[in-house]
């Protein structure tokens, strides 16, 4: 880039590269870093479940404006993106977990979310390898899946297009003031994008984001299998409580006839080794649910760090301690789906233009009065 | 001139056809011995059959009695049993 560019992101996983293409579709000079290369961080980590989540109400506004705008994309996106609107199924138990999936219902109508009950034969039709006795189930056809890493490429791609650079394996080493650190290079610009992911915190200490570990496992391809992104009703208070470890029953049809099995969370800092008793307790859970998936080939697992925050929302907005730094980071288990609302607050916020949603719930500066949570 | 014959003990179907092999052989040898080298088909729709025949490279992989994703190096041949190839579908 010739030019000052007028902003840098830092991070190309699919939070900084959602927020690169939404300014540079404003007109901003966009500069984007990625000390590895763009979407093989946390991004290329996770199962790409674009989900509408309502364990908050502002949680719900983020994902459901998303969910909105990926929906809108999905047209202009590459086929490798493997986008698939295969909706999901939040899965029952029992009588009592039927009362939440009623309310949860309720509470996605009132953000006007399609979401239909599924009774147990209904259930049973729409998902033959779930095991015998479920309660039922909701029924959310608007979520759907996609190829995380392709979709991070394909918005820095949209971003270039329009002007971005994109340069890799620059690490950057300090944001000052207007301008980044990298080795011997000053860049100086008027606004930083902190999109760092689980590592943001490196380069802006006071963050409170730590790594929380994840296993997948994928199986070989057996197609049909399951239709829906399937999710035990039990999930939210997995992810979305700071238990030091939790499993839950998270399984996805892929494009190719594989399936992606889930979801564990651990607190065990940057370790990314196999933990194989987790990954066996996430298999019980899934097998309790699915039987089926005992007949099946695993082929390979791996971990990834999703970005969590105390109170599980993302951070969004300005960091005051720095003239001109934002920050884009904290998305937990939920950046692929909020990467798009998530570029377009930043870029709104940066532009001065009203944003779709209320971006106070996300404002960075809540931290700052709860020093000390993490 | 005589012509000798040979019957094998075990019948297995291979796409549908009923055949009589040996006892003791792999599926992968019965497939061979019928001229199926393109056994299944990658993500991308290509060809693919087996390689190293000792079950590492699991290119061989067929449908054997509805279970998908078999090695048919390492199976041994049983009476009765179905295996099913992508030269089928």
């Amino acid at each position: 880039m010739s030019q000052r560019p007028d902003a840098v992101v830092i991070g190309a996983g699919i939070v900084g590269a959602a927020c690169a293409e939404a300014l540079a579709r404003a007109g901003r000079r966009v500069l984007i870093l990625d000390a590895s290369f763009a979407g093989g961080g946390t991004t290329a980590a996770g199962m790409g479940h674009l989900v509408a989540m309502d364990d908050s109400p502002a949680q719900l506004a983020l994902t459901a404006y998303s969910t909105q705008l990926w929906t809108a994309l999905v047209s202009e996106l590459p086929s490798n993106v493997e986008y698939d609107a295969c909706g999901t199924l939040w899965v029952a138990e029992d009588e009592e977990q039927m009362d939440a999936v009623r309310e949860k219902q309720r509470t996605y109508a009132d953000s006007g979310i399609d979401a239909e009950t599924l009774s147990p034969a209904q259930l049973a039709e729409a998902e033959p390898h779930l095991r015998p006795g479920l309660a039922g189930a909701l029924r959310v056809p608007g979520d759907a899946v996609i190829y995380p890493p392709n979709a991070a490429l394909a918005l820095v791609q949209r971003a270039v297009e329009k002007g971005a650079q994109l340069r890799e394996g620059i690490r950057v080493d300090a944001i000052g003031p207007r301008e980044v650190l990298a080795g011997s290079e000053r860049i100086s610009c008027d606004c930083v994008i902190n999109a760092g992911g689980a590592q943001a915190p490196a380069l802006t200490p006071g963050l409170p984001i730590v790594p929380r570990k994840g296993h997948l496992v994928i199986t070989d391809r057996y197609p049909g299998f399951c239709r829906h992104q399937l999710v035990e009703l039990g999930y939210l208070a997995s992810a979305h409580t700071m238990t030091t470890e939790s499993v839950a029953f998270n399984v996805q049809p892929r494009a190719t006839g594989q399936l992606l099995i889930g979801s564990s969370r651990e607190l065990v800092g940057w370790d990314a080794s196999i933990n194989r008793a987790i990954v066996r307790k996430m298999l019980d859970r899934a097998l309790d649910f699915m039987p089926g998936l005992a007949l099946t080939s695993a082929i390979r697992s791996w971990t990834g760090f999703r970005p969590a925050t105390p109170d599980t929302l993302p951070l969004i907005g300005a960091w005051e301690e720095v003239p001109g730094l934002w920050i884009a980071a904290g998305h937990e288990g939920l950046g692929i789906t909020t990467s798009l609302g998530t570029g377009q607050l930043i870029a709104d916020l940066i532009v001065g233009q009203q944003p779709a949603i209320d971006p106070t719930p996300f404002a960075p500066a809540r931290v700052l009065s709860t020093a000390g949570v993490h | 001139m005589t012509s000798r014959i040979v019957q094998f003990p075990i019948t297995v179907v291979v796409d549908g056809e009923r055949v009589q092999v040996p006892n003791g052989i792999t599926v992968a040898a019965v497939l061979f011995n019928l001229g199926i080298t393109a056994v299944r088909q990658s993500v991308s729709g290509q060809p693919r059959g087996p390689v190293c025949g000792m079950g590492v490279c699991f290119e061989c992989r067929v449908t054997i009695d509805s279970r998908p994703h078999q090695r048919a190096c390492l199976t041994a041949v049983a009476d009765g049993m179905h295996i099913r190839t992508a030269s089928h579908s």
